[in-house]
């Protein structure tokens, strides 16, 4: 068994540019930076249009040491799998050496994933091709000004779901779309989840994808200062409280078997994670505690699928 | 010389798309267009042809998956029509800003509601502005040979465009006619294989794509405007060394007895065909009628059209597609209209709307599109409504 890595072992390439215009403490920056780190430079980013596109490529800049590109909004996958296709024929054809292991990954929010471009999604993972896909998801859309997704979570406000006398934020009385769940019905030999707030997991699980041939999907948790109505420095805050709390689970879903790769012994209540965000300060107790369930069945899926209590209770 | 084989005009385009090599296909199946992939299909199927395959799951994705597959540098094939064709719509706009090559093909078919398979121009007109390079053939010989020219002329360095070509659903997707094949080696020695385009590469990073705010759209879209101004140069050039390699000769307008004409029809497609049988009869009958037909729709042959049109008295434009509410009610009829106007020219219009979804076109329709002409030839106002040619009314 190999030591375990630190953020010392990572590589210190810098492959997204400096002076981008993501909001500060903006956790998509910080995932783009280490799905790059573990690409390395051999890689071609296709973006949907989302707040990570508009605000890293305004011409004639571009944050992107790689090459890039976007083209609508529904279609990054489509686009990573025609570009995925050219490679493999120009190299049988020798107009790129054969050697050349260059990688291809779609990154999109979580609009251009689980909603407009679920479509183009599930033919890339259908196909096969050899694609890696990841969503980073803010859960709701943050690019347009915070309007609700398919994967805006239970209670939250957004301004299409806002809080008056007869809504009281997000309405879905369950637990959001399973992204994860979607990839490996499409039977992918790799899926999973991640965080910011975990960036060694996160670059080792875009290291493992990419050394796995065919179509993978990993789904990113990306707090989002505005629109989930916290502090810049807070942020990874946020996001580690996500996963200290259960709202989060860091796992990886590989040839059938599932693993948690972050563990928690000990969960804190929900209530401490949607309390540090204004999106859920309308909540009441009786509010929290059914999304405290919810968390809770979550859980309790997980363990059993890993087969084993990985993620433990709530600490009394 | 190359063999002369029986063709439908989609077999016939798969074989010149065969001939070109591409390395990326990629379609969706539609009618009246399927027919073009499935032979494309078999040709990989068969290890006749070297190309990667992608069964995508809509036309907006095989777009998609062209316009990745050009920006690394494929040469990238796909065909599609009506309904097809629409949901390509924001992506052919995207593909010609980005400026990266491609040819598609499409087999023209009525545009729903109520959704109807048959042939008509309405899914063709309705990506005019997309800045697409669009040809539109008569013949399946020309279906085919559209292929070898439209690849040389998206690639070629002043340009670097996507174009479409064109054929009638139907009429010539599934009709036979003997079609000349050319040797690939000739075909790609006319549409060399050349890297002429910025390309997504690892080694060379760039970023395609951008946001154009608006300090930089604007001159997005003029660089467009020039190119296709370039594109007329090439498409020219083209069909010259087309004529010379291959013996058969194309420029942007057909012409047909216009030169002592009085009265001329203008339109597109396969059934200038017919027009042209029933101008052999009706010149028999003294009647000093001639025709024209459109190839290259755009960019728009403008200046070949004033001066094939410059000496006759009324013009009737034809359209296969509506556009409610428009001052012409076809894009055709305003386009050539404009150029007369813009050249000054004193020849008077008035327009057609004909076979919409497949309605027959019969010499009967073209009788009554000459007799309008007759009646009108000395009338200085001309109804600006246009004739509904075989519609009940």
């Amino acid at each position: 068994m190999s030591k375990p890595l630190t953020v010392w072992d990572l590589p210190k390439e810098e492959y997204l540019a400096p002076g981008h215009r993501m909001c500060q403490g903006c956790a998509a920056a910080v995932i783009f930076r280490h799905v790059l780190k573990a690409a390395g430079k051999d890689v071609i980013i296709s973006m949907p249009t989302c707040c990570g596109e508009i605000t890293s490529t305004v011409y004639p800049q571009t944050a992107w040491r790689v090459p890039w590109i976007h083209v609508a909004f529904e279609n990054a996958a489509a686009v990573a799998s025609g570009i995925s296709a050219a490679i493999e024929a120009l190299k049988r054809k020798g107009e790129i050496p054969k050697d050349k292991d260059i990688k291809v990954i779609a990154i999109g929010g979580d609009g251009g994933t689980f909603d407009i471009g679920f479509q183009a999604l599930s033919g890339t993972l259908e196909r096969g091709d050899n694609v890696l896909y990841i969503c980073y998801d803010n859960e709701a859309y943050m690019n347009t000004g915070i309007q609700r997704s398919g994967a805006t979570p239970l209670g939250a406000w957004t301004t299409t779901t806002p809080v008056g006398k007869v809504w009281r934020g997000e309405w879905r009385p369950k637990k959001r779309k399973d992204l994860v769940a979607v990839a490996i019905a499409h039977n992918v030999p790799y899926a999973a989840t991640a965080n910011p707030a975990f960036p060694i997991d996160l670059y080792s699980k875009v290291k493992k994808a990419l050394s796995i041939r065919g179509p993978k999907l990993i789904h990113v948790l990306s707090s989002c200062v505005p629109g989930w109505r916290i502090e810049p420095e807070k942020s990874i805050e946020v996001a580690r409280l996500a996963v200290l709390t259960g709202m989060w689970i860091n796992y990886e879903y590989e040839n059938g078997i599932y693993r948690v790769t972050t563990p928690v012994p000990k969960r804190k209540p929900v209530k401490e994670y949607l309390r540090m965000q204004g999106r859920f300060r309308h909540l009441t107790d009786e509010d929290i505690k059914k999304i405290q369930e919810l968390v809770d069945a979550e859980v309790e899926r997980i363990n059993k699928l890993v087969g084993k209590e990985v993620i433990g209770p709530v600490e009394g | 010389m190359g063999k002369v084989l029986p063709l439908g005009g989609n077999y016939a385009v798969a074989y010149a798309v065969k001939a070109c090599k591409p390395d990326v296909i990629t379609a969706y199946p539609i009618s009246p267009q399927t027919t073009i992939v499935e032979r494309l299909s078999e040709f990989v199927a068969n290890g006749e042809l070297d190309a990667e395959f992608l069964h995508v799951e809509s036309e907006h994705s095989a777009l998609s998956v062209a316009i990745g597959a050009a920006a690394v540098g494929a040469r990238t094939y796909s065909a599609t029509c009506s309904q097809g064709l629409a949901l390509m719509n924001e992506l052919l706009y995207i593909m010609s800003y980005i400026r990266l090559p491609m040819t598609l093909t499409i087999v023209a078919r009525a545009l729903s509601a109520p959704i109807n398979i048959w042939n008509d121009h309405s899914d063709f007109m309705s990506v005019m502005d997309a800045g697409w390079i669009m040809m539109m053939s008569a013949s399946n010989q020309e279906a085919y040979d559209e292929i070898l020219l439209a690849y040389r002329i998206a690639e070629d360095p002043r340009v670097l465009l996507p174009v479409i070509t064109s054929m009638d659903g139907y009429i010539q997707s599934h009709v036979v006619e003997p079609v000349e094949i050319v040797d690939d080696e000739e075909a790609l020695s006319f549409a060399p294989k050349r890297k002429t385009w910025v390309t997504l590469d690892p080694d060379k990073p760039v970023t395609m794509g951008p946001v154009g705010d608006p300090s930089w759209y604007f001159e997005f879209k003029r660089q467009l405007w020039e190119a296709m101004k370039e594109a007329r140069t090439v498409f020219d050039e083209a069909t010259a060394e087309f004529a010379k390699k291959f013996g058969r000769s194309y420029s942007a307008i057909e012409t047909y007895m216009l030169d002592d004409a009085e009265v001329a029809i203008v339109g597109m497609g396969s059934f200038m065909g017919t027009i042209r049988a029933y101008i052999d009869r009706a010149r028999r009958d003294g009647i000093k009628v001639g025709a024209l037909r459109v190839k290259l729709f755009r960019p728009f042959p403008s200046e070949d059209i004033v001066k094939a049109l410059s000496n006759v008295k009324l013009v009737g434009v034809m359209d296969r597609a509506l556009v409610p509410g428009s001052p012409t009610g076809g894009v055709l009829h305003s386009d050539v209209a404009c150029a007369i106007k813009q050249a000054g020219l004193d020849v008077r219009t008035l327009g057609y709307i004909a076979g919409l979804g497949g309605r027959l076109l019969t010499m009967d329709n073209v009788k009554q599109m000459i007799d309008i002409l007759l009646k009108y030839k000395d009338v200085k106002e001309v109804p600006k409504e246009p004739f509904f040619i075989g519609v009940r009314e």
